[in-house]
C-alpha cells in the first residue's frame, strides 16, 4: 500500500443517505463529497443535523437499519467500501484500517472489564500494528505510555469508573491507535471535556498523528477546536457540503455566506451578538436547491433550482454557492 | 455605594458521601468552601470554572435548594439563609433558577399553556383571564407566539424549549435569575439567538443575572463582572474586561489560554497538566499548587486568602498577598 503523503486515502463522491422514519424520508446527506489524503487531519464542521455524523458512520458502514445509502461512491485506498462484503469489512476495515475515537469517554468503555482486558482484546481481534513487538500486555503498556497515562502498569488493572474523564479519553485514543489504522475518525472527541483537559487532549492528538502518516477525520461543532488541529476543513449544513478550504483560509476568508454567518455568531469580546435568522430546516422536506437559501441574504430564485456545483475560489478552496462572498 | 441585590458571605456547602456497599466509609465532599461575593442590581455576574468547581452548588445554595453548611445569603438586605419553608417559597418567586436543560424540566404531558400558567397559580392570586393574558405576554417576550400555547414541549426545538423555560420563570416577575449553563449543548448559531434574548429580557424586565458557565467566550461577552472558581473557592474576581485582559491568578491564566479560539494558535507552555483535585481530598495549602508553575513552599502549607489587589479586583494567590518576597 502506498504510504506516501498526498496519496488519496478516503474518497467520498456524491454520497446521499436517507433514513426511513414513521414521519417520512429524512434526507440526511445530499450529494456530499469528501477527500482525505494520507497524513492529513480533515475537519468536518457543522451544527446539529448537518450530516457530519451520518457521513462518518457511512464510512464505517455502521449506519442504523433505517438508513439507506441512496447514491454515491465511497472508497478507501481505491477499494470500493460500498461493494465490500460484511466479513471483509470486519476483517480489514472496522477497527483495523479505520478506527473511531468516540464522543463520550464516560459511556464508551465497558464498565465491567478492566482497561487492560479491553485493550488486550483489541490486540487479539484487531491486531497491534500500531505498536512494536512483545506480548499483548506489554503492547498495551507501551501504547498507554504514548498517550501519557501516568504509571500505566498501575492503571491496566483499573475499571473505567476509576479513571477521570480525561484519562478515559486517553485510553480511547490509545485503543484507536493500537491496530495501526490508516484513518482515525474522531467524533467530537473533546466535547465532553473541560477546557483545560480539552487543550491537553488536542495537544496529545497532534503529537500522535501529525507527521506519523495517520489520517484523521475530525468531526466537531466547535470552530475553535477545529482551527487548532485541522489542515483542511469542510463545512456542512443540513446534509450538504458548503465549503472547503485550508483551515487558516477558511477562518480568515470564508467565501460561503453560511460559513461567514457561522463565524460571526461565535462569542466575541466586543459583545455584539450576531445570530443567523431562521432555523435549521426539516430534512423530511428540505428546501430545494441549496438548503441554506431560506436563511441566506444573497439568495435568489436560482438558488432554489438545483444544488449548486462546486466553484473553485483558489487552490484547495471551493464553495457550493452561486453567489460567493468576495475575498 | 449602592447596596448589592445579592450578597453571599463565606458560604459553605459540604456533602457527606458514602462509598462501599454498606456505606461504611463516609467522605466529606467540600463542594463549596467559603465563597463571598456581591452582585449589584441589574448586572450580569459571571461564575466560571470547570466541572466540579462548585459553581452550580453555589447557585443552588443561594436559592435554598441546598441548605448551606455555613455562611449566609443576603437578598435585598434580608438574610434568607435559614428561612422557614413558607418564606422560602416567597423568595423563590424573586430569585428564579434556569436549569441547564430546560427541555427536561418541562412536563411532557402538559400543553405549554398549562406549563406556563402553573407558577402563576401557585405564587400569585391571579386567575382566569389575567393568567391567560400574562402567559401570552411572556410567549411574546421570548419570541414565541400565542398560537404555540396549545402545543406540547416535544414539538419545540432545543432553542425554543429554552425560550419556554424562560417564559415560565418570567411570568413571576423575578428580580434575579440564576442561569446555570444556559447555552451548553446548543449550536453556536442557536446560542447567539438565546444570548441575544437574555440581553433583551434583562433590559426589558430589569433583571439581575447570575450567569454560571464553563464557556469563557460567552461569559466574556455577557458579563460585567466575573468570578473564577476552583475546587470550591473563588480564586479571582473582577471586571470582566480587566480580568480577561490581564488574568492574575495562575489558574485564570491557564484557563484563558486553554480556550480554543478560531485562528489562535496555542502557546504550548501554558498547557495545564493534571486534573482538578478530588473534593473529598483537597491538597493542603493552596488547592491549585499541584498544578501551578509558580508554586513555592508556602503554597503547599498555607492557604492564600482572597485579597483585593486593585479597585474591584481580588485574587487568592500568595504572589499577591502582602508578605510576598
Amino acid at each position: 500500500m502506498d504510504r506516501s503523503p498526498d496519496t488519496l486515502l478516503l474518497n467520498i463522491e456524491r454520497l446521499s443517505v436517507h433514513f426511513h422514519t414513521d414521519r417520512g424520508l429524512v434526507r440526511a446527506l445530499d450529494h456530499a463529497d469528501l477527500r482525505i489524503h494520507r497524513g492529513e487531519v480533515l475537519g468536518l464542521i457543522g451544527e446539529s443535523g448537518s450530516g457530519k455524523s451520518t457521513l462518518a458512520r457511512s464510512v464505517l458502514r455502521i449506519l442504523p437499519l433505517s438508513a439507506r445509502i441512496a447514491e454515491g461512491d465511497l472508497s478507501l485506498s481505491g477499494e470500493d467500501l460500498l461493494a465490500m462484503k460484511e466479513s471483509d469489512l470486519n476483517a480489514r476495515v472496522r477497527g483495523r484500517g479505520i478506527t473511531l475515537i468516540p464522543q463520550d469517554p464516560f459511556t464508551s468503555l465497558n464498565p465491567v472489564f478492566t482497561i487492560g482486558t479491553q485493550m488486550e482484546d483489541i490486540v487479539k481481534w484487531k491486531g497491534s500494528a500500531g505498536i512494536g513487538h512483545g506480548p499483548p500486555g506489554e503492547k498495551v503498556i507501551e501504547i498507554l505510555e504514548r498517550v501519557q497515562i501516568p504509571s500505566p502498569r498501575d492503571q491496566v488493572g483499573k475499571y473505567p469508573h476509576q479513571l477521570s474523564g480525561g484519562q478515559r479519553q486517553r485510553v480511547l485514543i490509545a485503543m484507536a491507535l493500537l491496530p495501526g489504522p490508516d484513518l482515525v475518525i474522531a467524533d467530537e472527541p473533546t466535547t465532553a471535556l473541560d477546557v483545560t483537559v480539552e487543550a491537553q487532549i488536542l495537544q496529545l492528538m497532534k503529537s500522535l498523528v501529525l507527521g506519523k502518516g495517520i489520517s484523521v477525520l475530525f468531526i466537531t461543532h466547535d470552530l475553535g477546536v477545529a482551527s487548532q488541529i485541522c489542515h483542511r476543513i469542510v463545512v456542512m449544513y443540513a446534509g450538504q457540503d458548503m465549503e472547503e478550504a485550508p483551515a487558516d483560509v477558511l477562518f480568515s476568508q470564508p467565501r460561503h455566506p453560511y460559513t461567514r454567518e457561522l463565524l460571526e455568531s461565535l462569542p466575541n469580546p466586543e459583545g455584539t451578538i450576531r445570530d443567523i435568522p431562521g432555523e435549521i430546516p426539516n430534512l423530511i422536506q428540505p428546501p430545494p436547491g441549496c438548503r441554506f437559501h431560506p436563511r441566506c441574504a444573497r439568495s435568489t430564485a436560482l438558488c432554489t433550482q438545483a444544488l449548486p456545483e462546486k466553484k473553485a475560489m483558489a487552490q484547495g478552496h471551493w464553495v457550493r454557492c452561486l453567489y460567493p462572498l468576495e475575498s | 455605594m449602592e447596596t448589592p441585590i445579592l450578597r453571599v458571605d463565606t458560604l459553605k456547602k459540604h456533602f457527606r458521601s458514602s462509598s462501599g456497599l454498606l456505606g461504611g466509609k463516609t467522605a466529606l465532599i467540600r463542594a463549596l468552601d467559603g465563597v463571598s461575593m456581591d452582585v449589584s442590581r441589574e448586572e450580569t455576574f459571571g461564575l466560571v470554572g470547570e466541572s466540579g468547581c462548585g459553581k452550580s452548588t453555589l447557585g443552588k445554595t443561594i436559592l435554598g435548594i441546598y441548605r448551606p453548611t455555613r455562611g449566609s445569603v443576603i437578598f435585598e438586605g434580608r438574610d434568607i439563609t435559614h428561612l422557614p419553608r413558607k418564606e422560602v417559597v416567597k423568595v423563590r418567586k424573586d430569585i428564579q433558577y434556569v436549569y441547564q436543560n430546560p427541555g427536561s424540566s418541562l412536563d411532557p404531558r402538559w400543553k405549554v399553556k398549562k406549563i406556563l400558567a402553573e407558577p402563576l397559580l401557585i405564587h400569585t392570586p391571579a386567575r382566569g383571564a389575567a393568567v391567560e393574558k400574562k402567559v401570552e405576554e411572556m410567549m411574546d417576550a421570548v419570541g414565541l407566539t400565542p398560537q404555540q400555547l396549545s402545543l406540547y414541549p416535544h414539538e419545540f426545538s432545543g432553542g425554543q424549549q429554552r425560550r419556554l423555560g424562560l417564559a415560565r420563570i418570567l411570568t413571576l416577575n423575578p428580580k434575579a435569575v440564576i442561569l446555570d449553563e444556559p447555552t451548553s449543548g446548543l449550536d453556536v448559531s442557536v446560542q447567539a439567538t438565546i444570548l441575544k434574548l437574555f440581553t433583551d429580557l434583562k433590559s426589558r424586565f430589569h433583571l439581575t443575572y447570575l450567569f454560571i458557565s464553563h464557556n469563557l467566550g460567552v461569559v466574556q461577552m455577557m458579563c460585567s463582572r466575573v468570578a473564577v472558581m476552583y475546587a470550591g473557592k473563588i480564586v479571582e474576581m473582577g471586571q470582566t474586561s480587566r480580568l480577561f485582559a490581564e488574568p492574575l491568578h495562575p489558574y485564570t491564566q491557564v484557563l484563558l489560554a486553554a480556550i480554543p479560539l478560531v485562528g489562535k494558535r496555542k502557546e504550548e507552555g501554558l498547557l495545564l497538566s493534571g486534573e482538578p483535585p478530588n473534593p473529598a481530598d483537597f491538597p493542603s495549602g493552596c488547592r491549585f499548587w499541584p498544578r501551578c508553575s509558580y508554586r513555592e513552599e508556602r503554597c503547599t502549607i498555607e492557604e492564600p486568602p482572597l485579597v483585593a489587589v486593585e479597585e474591584g479586583r481580588a485574587v487568592s494567590c500568595h504572589r499577591f498577598t502582602g508578605s510576598r518576597a
